[in-house]
């Protein structure tokens, strides 16, 4: 017996994606083998140690309800949680939680070695094996040669990783973590087109040199969300606070002084970094106005001192970030474990990519995460699911699976990507997806459970699960429906709350969809209902939001879901092998040049390339005449 | 929470995305295409004035949406329970008003032209019963068809022969270019400007409401209500007025509309052949020669006017001449700028009377009181009641003789002066594109809401549902709103990144 025999999927990198990925396509019964440089560094959280926020939750929800492991190993490490936006309508709502960052690393590698079909190999690749444009396998450093059918590139910021402290600049892929050197230019031969990013991280705290006193603390939420829409999956560890620190003009003053040596302000960082991430030094420069910043500190694990200071990402010199922090009420005495660092490194123009991340040019090889030029756990776990789904698969000839934009934001993303490309690194905000009324966290599994169940990666527990919610909520909203209630019976409560009475029966749901009620009070109102309910307790908490959600934004739910319909059609119209628009002479030289480098599936992914306009758009229906 | 909004408001450019199209002909061309739910209608014949005129509806709800302004002679005889290839004889009604009386042949999907449920209208001819059937089809749900969209479907539904495919790619082709060459000059000529200041008032409102729902954990500092609110008046202000100029610029390019009243044989004919200087309308000395409305369009000072003579208003048991005369009083009612035309020679209170009544019935129109027979006075009586006439009525006056010419220099320099379309200078954005302004029509009705959404107190969500949809239909005249855009308004100008 071999140590390696061929593998159907090899997942190159233990990150977010790449270990969402190996355990996807092993999970559907691939024989899939992970390569990570350091095996006991799997799923680190590179930046800070929280997973969710706004838009990005409801995509490790996503990722849950379609038999990922993301919101599994959230819950498992979660030390604060909070669910924000909660102010706003229910698709706003995102959970977001603090990790344990040493015990993410211990869930994930919990998983990884549970998973059937899932080898672990602790080695660096540095190059790929291709015959005939398809990929057939890798070369590690270790001089092996390893066979597959497919591979998911996974490579973070390792591919030419260069980080930057000041005027001190070395190469690396994390902070005294190695780079990763060689499979770049192997495919740029190959005819991709790769550029450079940017990114940084902020300085680490020892906590116990903080005087918390002098900050402001941020306490998590106390009660049922979570990420995971598994039953078993809890949220069991001690809670902890965040703080806040504000930065002030010394702060700011000691921080200029830095700038001549700043790789950010001398010239030494060409590449583009996130402008919704900067670091304080741009925000200095960017919001001179601003006299002072916010800034969050972080705990990093309930078993070290660690704190991580969001707000403060930085390049400049380590004493300058130093000095600067010392100037900042609270952190009088602060010692720090590490300064903050830029890192550049090379990702790969998305658009090289098809909608299941498989490569234009190589067959069989998979991008998922910063590789396509993304930022992000969440971002980097969805895509990573998908690559791992697309590249089993791919090697069992079955065909491809997807999502679109109204059906998860992994779909939003991922189309994202691959149409229109990247000009900084690509973050999720809800205003991304045009249907967001729809994408909401609280009906990830109602939107794609079923569909990861009929692809065979979601278990009966998790699918049983789901259609026992559904009828639940099915039943409880009928009764509310058609169930109608006396003034008598009411009116004292809704003047309590603060809104009109009624003067005669009316339907419990609509007294629900008044503001001022909720679906506590009709608890309180009808026994009898009270009664269906608390016959059954299980996972109640959900159904009950999903009902008064139901019951209460149906009307805008319904909107959306119209327009969503309508413009869905669209993407009916397959055209992908359909025509060679190089020969399309009635097409403007843009969209000739555009449609051929994407080559979109369908009209509707055609319509969101920029540069293919309108009568681009006629001129290819026309001929397609259908 | 009151859940403010129609289904109707959905119902048209729908499959359109806001963040992709800048303009709106061929953009709505593609969504048609994609649409064929869609029920479209448009004037067969042409558009001209004639004995007659065709319009066309086509689609799925074709005979639904006739229905609703159709009243057949025989009430039984609805449309809905024709059979293909009937002709029905009835009126369309605008509400309780009679519009015209017409004949309505039903076809029956597929086999009509299109190859769906199709209704042809044929109606009276002027070009103003024309355009006002045509809005009443459009007010019941229909959509205005696209240059060749009849062919188009026609083809998509496989009636026509692929052969013929070609030819209708060069058509569309054609069509979108040319009215993508006019578009764009007219956004480079006059009115850039105002539509950029509308586009940066959309994409602030977007950024804002966009920023307290991506970015509510920074540290910025979120726009009230009362800005918002500012920044939905602004743009509602600018979307109406943009609409209005609807009217201004629907003149301009089909003519202004000018309606010739007065009594019987004052010569009001005459006088549209003086304009015209031809024999259009049939002259003689016998009352009530002109049965029904006549209408021609002539060139002056640049300005495109639609003249139109009108049975004279007088009463009478001719049961036709009747009719015109009933047609003649509606005339004025849509008129810009109604002749009110009386023989110089009557008494002065005569005069003064019949100007007066024309007046009465001239709603919004500008009227000009013309003294006709001008030659049969000495110069010096015709200034003397010219002067007591303007006195007395407050209106320009101008004295001519429409059979020896006196005067109608005068007239049409008078003309140009009162339609105010020599005002409207490269400056001015008027709206002339009838797709233009539906999506106007629309885009206001998002930002109603809008404005009423922030009043109630929505969450910024919901308002922003109705944001884009604005910006959908805004787009196709301001150019489109890209995510992208939005996103870089609130990194600049807000401190984003904790």
């Amino acid at each position: 017996m071999e140590l390696f025999s061929k593998y159907d999927v090899i997942v190159i990198g233990g990150g977010h994606a790449g270990c969402e990925a190996a355990t996807a396509s092993a999970n559907l019964g691939s024989k899939t083998l992970l390569i990570t440089m350091d095996m006991n560094k799997i799923a680190q959280m590179s930046c800070n140690p929280a997973m969710g926020g706004i838009a990005k939750g409801q995509i490790v929800r996503e990722i849950d309800a379609l038999g990922g492991n993301a919101g599994i190993v959230t819950d498992a490490s979660a030390i604060q949680f909070k669910m924000l936006n909660r102010s706003k309508g229910p698709a706003m709502w995102s959970p977001r939680s603090q990790s344990d960052r040493v015990e993410f690393i211990k869930q994930w590698r919990k998983v990884i070695d549970n998973t059937p079909n899932l080898d672990l190999w602790q080695d660096t690749v540095n190059s790929l094996i291709i015959k005939n444009r398809v990929i057939c396998g890798v070369k590690t450093a270790l001089g092996i040669e390893i066979f597959s059918k497919t591979v998911i590139l996974t490579n973070g910021t390792f591919l030419n990783g260069l980080m930057h402290i000041g005027t001190v600049s070395f190469s690396g892929g994390r902070i005294s973590e190695p780079a990763s050197l060689g499979v770049s230019d192997q495919l740029k031969a190959y005819g991709f087109t790769t550029s450079r990013m940017k990114t940084g991280t902020p300085v680490r705290i020892d906590g116990r040199s903080v005087d918390f006193k002098s900050l402001i603390e941020q306490p998590g939420d106390e009660d049922f969300h979570k990420f995971s829409y598994l039953e078993s999956s809890k949220r069991i560890l001690e809670q902890r606070s965040c703080y806040m620190a504000y930065t002030n003009e010394v702060v700011h003053n000691i921080l200029e002084w830095g700038f001549k040596d700043s790789p950010m302000y001398n010239g030494t960082i060409q590449s583009l970094g996130p402008r919704y991430c900067p670091s304080i030094e741009t925000k200095i420069v960017t919001f001179a106005d601003k006299v002072s910043h916010q800034l969050f500190l972080e705990p990093e694990s309930l078993d070290n001192n660690e704190y991580y200071l969001n707000g403060f990402s930085s390049s400049l010199p380590w004493n300058i970030q130093y000095e600067a922090l010392r100037n900042i009420s609270g952190f009088e005495n602060v010692k720090i474990y590490r300064p903050g660092y830029a890192i550049e490194y090379d990702y790969f123009d998305p658009t090289q990519l098809i909608n299941t991340l498989e490569t234009k040019l190589v067959s069989n090889l998979f991008f998922a995460g910063q590789i396509n030029g993304t930022t992000g756990y969440e971002e980097a776990g969805g895509q990573g699911l998908i690559a791992g789904i697309n590249a089993h698969l791919k090697a069992h000839s079955m065909s491809s699976f997807t999502l679109n934009r109204d059906e998860a934001y992994i779909g939003v993303l991922i189309d994202d990507l691959i149409t229109k490309g990247v000009d900084e690194p690509y973050r999720m905000f809800t205003s991304r997806a045009e249907y967001r009324i729809l994408l909401r966290q609280d009906n990830a599994d109602t939107r794609l459970t079923k569909r990861g169940y009929d692809l065979g990666l979601v278990n009966n527990v998790r699918f049983e699960l789901l259609n026992f919610k559904a009828h639940r909520i099915e039943y409880l909203t009928n009764y509310l429906r058609n169930t109608s209630i006396l003034p008598d019976k009411c009116n004292n409560l809704l003047l309590a709350k603060g809104t009109t009475e009624i003067s005669q029966k009316v339907k419990l749901s609509d007294i629900l969809s008044r503001p001022q009620i909720s679906l506590i009070d009709i608890l309180e109102l009808d026994s009898s209902f009270a009664e269906l309910v608390y016959s059954d307790n299980r996972v109640l908490d959900e159904i009950l939001e999903s009902i008064e959600i139901d019951i209460k934004y149906g009307g805008y739910i319904e909107r959306e879901r119209i327009v969503a319909d309508k413009m869905m059609r669209l993407e009916d119209l397959k055209i992908k092998g359909r025509f060679v628009y190089a020969d399309i002479l009635s097409l403007s030289t843009e969209a000739r040049q555009k449609l051929t480098a994407i080559n979109p599936d369908t009209i509707g992914q055609a319509r969101r390339i920029s540069g293919v306009s309108p009568s681009d758009i006629n001129v290819l229906l026309v001929l397609l005449g259908r | 929470m009151e859940l403010n909004w129609k289904l109707s408001d959905i119902t048209v450019f729908d499959s359109i995305v806001f963040c992709c199209f800048y303009l709106s002909n061929s953009f709505v061309y593609f969504c048609t295409m994609m649409n064929q739910r869609d029920t479209i209608c448009a004037i067969a014949t042409g558009g001209q004035a004639g004995a007659i005129a065709v319009l066309r509806v086509s689609g799925p709800e074709a005979i639904t949406i006739t229905s609703k302004c159709f009243r057949p002679s025989v009430q039984t005889k609805t449309l809905a329970n024709c059979k293909g290839g009937t002709v029905v004889f009835g009126r369309i009604m605008d509400g309780s008003e009679i519009v015209d009386e017409v004949l309505i042949s039903v076809f029956r999907a597929p086999r009509s032209f299109t190859g769906e449920e199709t209704i042809e209208i044929a109606c009276h001819g002027s070009v103003y019963l024309q355009q006002r059937i045509l809005e009443l089809l459009l007010k019941m749900g229909a959509r205005l068809a696209l240059p060749g969209e009849f062919t188009q479907r026609a083809f998509l539904n496989g009636k026509m022969d692929l052969s013929q495919a070609e030819a209708v790619a060069d058509l569309i082709g054609a069509s979108s270019k040319a009215s993508h060459r006019i578009a764009m000059h007219q956004m480079r000529g006059g009115f850039a400007g105002e539509l950029t200041l509308l586009h940066d008032e959309m994409v602030k409102i977007s950024a804002l409401l966009e920023l307290e729902l991506d970015f509510s954990e920074e540290d910025v500092e979120f726009a009230d209500r009362t800005l918002l609110l500012d920044i939905a008046t602004r743009i509602r202000h600018k979307v109406q007025s943009l609409s209005q100029s609807f009217k201004v610029g629907n003149a301009i390019k089909n003519g202004i509309p000018v309606v010739i009243a007065g009594e019987t044989n004052v010569g009001k004919s005459t006088l549209l052949n003086a304009l015209l200087k031809e024999e259009r309308a049939l002259v003689s000395d016998i009352h009530g020669t002109t049965r029904d409305t006549v209408e021609d369009t002539i060139t002056l000072g640049g300005i495109h006017f639609r003249f139109i003579d009108t049975a004279g208003l007088r009463n009478t048991v001719d049961v036709v001449e009747q009719m015109g005369i009933d047609r003649t009083r509606s005339k004025l009612g849509m008129a810009e700028i109604a002749l009110a035309v009386a023989e110089i020679t009557l008494p002065l209170e005569v005069i003064l009377a019949k100007v007066q009544e024309i007046k009465n019935h001239s709603a919004e129109a500008s009227v000009v009181c013309i003294l006709n027979k001008a030659d049969k006075l000495s110069d010096d009586d015709v200034q003397a009641r010219v002067e007591i006439v303007k006195q007395k009525l407050d209106l320009p006056v101008v004295a001519i003789s429409a059979k020896f010419f006196i005067g109608i220099d005068e007239l049409e320099s008078l003309l140009v002066k009162v339609s105010g379309a020599a005002d409207v200078g490269e400056n001015t954005l008027v709206v002339s594109n009838l797709r233009h302004y539906e999506a106007l029509v629309k885009a206001g009705d998002a930002i109603d809401r809008v404005i009423s959404g922030l009043n109630q107190g929505i969450t910024a969500d919901f308002i922003a549902m109705d944001i884009r949809q604005c910006q959908h239909y805004l787009g196709e005249i301001t150019g489109t709103f890209t995510n992208h855009e939005i996103l870089g308004y609130i990194f600049k100008n807000f401190c984003i990144g904790k």
